[in-house]
């Protein structure tokens, strides 16, 4: 990647969480540490990766994202505005009365969200539908699903992971975003995923593990993922819940959902510079 | 014929010129048939294994990228296990999958209380976007399969695997949310769904006999329950009894007494297992065991007669 993608890439994410941290605010609460975490995936994905049209988001043939973790659906709802399948405003409707944008991603009212999640666990199950129905099509298209290392907990993602590589889902890309944290605390401390890349090499995944903050990392990882043939593959990506905002990021695992006030979303943009 | 095979000859027929329609087991493709089907479309018709959660939600992907998936289990599992995905996955995005529940209620005879479905219907009924049909006979389930694969949504499919008894003759118009009046009368409605139909059938004739005159409805489909049918069969009869292979809470007694308490009340009386679990044993020794025969049926709808007055 070019130097310039490079930057244009991270002033693409700082823009990305700004808007996220003005849209929670404009409601006063919401899931923001996890909103935040996947905030450079989801600009790689939709700059660099995925083959959609925000004049047209029902597009046959189309590559589709299943964020699995659909509790952080204000980090994905600023990056389709920034890419034109709403006008910015919308993102300030965000939860309230007969929004386009609610809590939990809903393929029904969004234009570019391509399913409807909510329950943790149940995400990378469509996803694996939709890889195997592009197999069966034939439509060479890519599915991207996007899961929290907390859902990771659930045992239907290892349902989903067992039929992925069962049926040889190579046009299914994992993506954990392993921020460590999960809504009561500390991941290690809950229950533990360690041995994370072991775990999915075990289920048949081709697994890369690397900083989920490194946009160059990300769009490397996803064409080696592209270019593995027979197997599915999981990218797991070392995250900082809350990242980029100092405040957010020391309250950590606290951050999971939060309040945020006028002070606050001030202080963060500040923050944010 | 038996009832799973009537629904694999029905659902390859569509798969032939349906490109779109899939057959997903969970560890069932012997007992609903599906084999052959495999064999014939490896493509879209695969085991997806001992998980039945993630079926439904693999079935519910399948559908948002424009597939009709038939996922099959037995309906045991379709209510209990696959509750949570057939709510997130499938009903709330209002996705396109038909669920195949067989063996419901004591028609899992043998297989005892883990294995008889008495709650699917009341675990199902109270999720939005979701249509409940149970099958009665080879004729009716022909006609259905059709209708169910046309109409653009998710439809839970309750099903014996053996055969039914014969109820519905050759001129038999089958419309999925239109139930059947199959006899006339004016003294009590009988409402029976499933294997429930051939007893209260029986049970018409031991009333005809008594000079009681018993009208029978089969309400195939639960949910949306046909209200102009049941209702003009109530309000000429006055009283009713429901019949069905299910606890009587939650499922057909449930859905019947929601009309009527509102639209329409008249003395009601239960046929059905009461909040109990199933037990092992053959289907005749169930049926006593539960109070789910003719003679059952009759004893209620002389019961509901008498409290007219």
């Amino acid at each position: 990647m070019k130097r310039e993608e490079v930057l244009e890439l991270q002033e693409f994410c700082k823009e990305t969480r700004r808007l996220t941290v003005k849209q929670i605010a404009s409601l006063g609460l919401g899931h923001i540490g996890g909103a935040l975490s996947m905030v450079e995936l989801l600009a790689v994905l939709y700059n660099k990766c995925m083959n959609v049209d925000p004049k047209n988001p029902y597009m046959e043939g189309r590559d589709r994202l299943v964020l699995s973790k659909g509790h952080c659906g204000p980090g994905l709802y600023t990056v389709l505005a920034q890419k034109g399948f709403y006008p910015i405003e919308e993102l300030y409707t965000l939860n309230k009365p007969g929004t386009i944008l609610p809590s939990h991603v809903d393929m029904l009212k969004t234009p570019g969200i391509d399913m409807s999640t909510g329950s943790l666990g149940q995400g990378l199950s469509c996803a694996a539908g939709m890889a195997k129905a592009s197999k069966i099509v034939g439509d060479n298209a890519y599915i991207y699903a996007i899961v929290g290392d907390g859902e990771c907990q659930e045992g239907q993602i290892w349902e989903a992971a067992m039929t992925a590589s069962q049926f040889c889902l190579d046009n299914l890309i994992t993506f954990v975003d392993v921020n460590k944290a999960q809504c009561d605390g500390w991941v290690d401390e809950i229950v533990s995923m360690n041995h994370m890349k072991d775990r999915w090499e075990s289920f048949g995944f081709f697994a890369q593990e690397i900083d989920g903050h490194d946009v160059e990392q990300i769009y490397e990882a996803i064409e080696r993922a592209k270019e593995t043939k027979g197997v599915p593959s999981v990218i797991l990506l070392n995250t900082v819940k809350g990242k980029g905002i100092p405040m957010f990021e020391s309250m950590a695992p606290k951050n999971h959902h939060i309040p945020i006030t006028k002070e606050m979303e001030a202080q963060a943009l500040a923050e944010l510079g | 014929m038996e009832m799973r095979k009537i629904f694999s000859q029905e659902v390859e027929k569509l798969m032939q010129t349906n490109d779109k329609i899939c057959v997903i087991s969970a560890d069932m493709a012997g007992a609903h048939d599906n084999f052959w089907i495999q064999d014939k479309y490896p493509d879209r018709a695969f085991n997806i294994g001992v998980c039945e959660g993630n079926m439904a939600s693999v079935a519910g992907g399948m559908s948002a990228y424009g597939m009709v998936p038939f996922i099959y289990t037995f309906s045991s599992f379709s209510g209990r296990r696959m509750l949570d995905q057939i709510a997130i996955s499938i009903c709330h995005p209002k996705l396109n999958v038909k669920i195949v529940g067989s063996d419901p209620g004591i028609s899992a005879t043998i297989l005892g209380a883990t294995h008889s479905a008495l709650d699917d219907i009341g675990a199902l009924r109270s999720i939005a976007n979701l249509v409940i049909f149970e099958a009665v006979d080879e004729r009716q389930l022909r006609q259905a399969i059709p209708q169910i694969a046309a109409y653009d949504g998710a439809v839970y499919v309750r099903v014996i695997r053996k055969e039914a008894e014969d109820i519905f003759d050759d001129d038999y118009k089958f419309d999925l949310f239109k139930a059947d009046v199959i006899r006339e009368g004016t003294d009590v409605t009988l409402m029976a769904t499933g294997i429930m139909v051939a007893e209260a059938l029986r049970a018409v004739e031991i009333l005809k006999e008594e000079g009681i005159s018993a009208e029978l409805v089969n309400v195939h489909t639960i949910k949306p329950i046909d209200e102009e049918t049941v209702l003009a069969s109530l309000k000429k009869t006055g009283c009713g009894v429901t019949c069905e292979n299910h606890n009587i809470l939650g499922g057909l007694h449930s859905a019947v007494s929601d009309v009527v308490t509102e639209k329409y009340p008249v003395p009601l009386k239960a046929i059905g297992v009461h909040d109990r679990f199933s037990e092992v044993g053959p289907l005749d020794y169930l049926k006593k065991l539960f109070k789910l025969t003719a003679e059952d049926i009759a004893e209620a709808a002389r019961e509901a007669v008498k409290s007219k007055s």
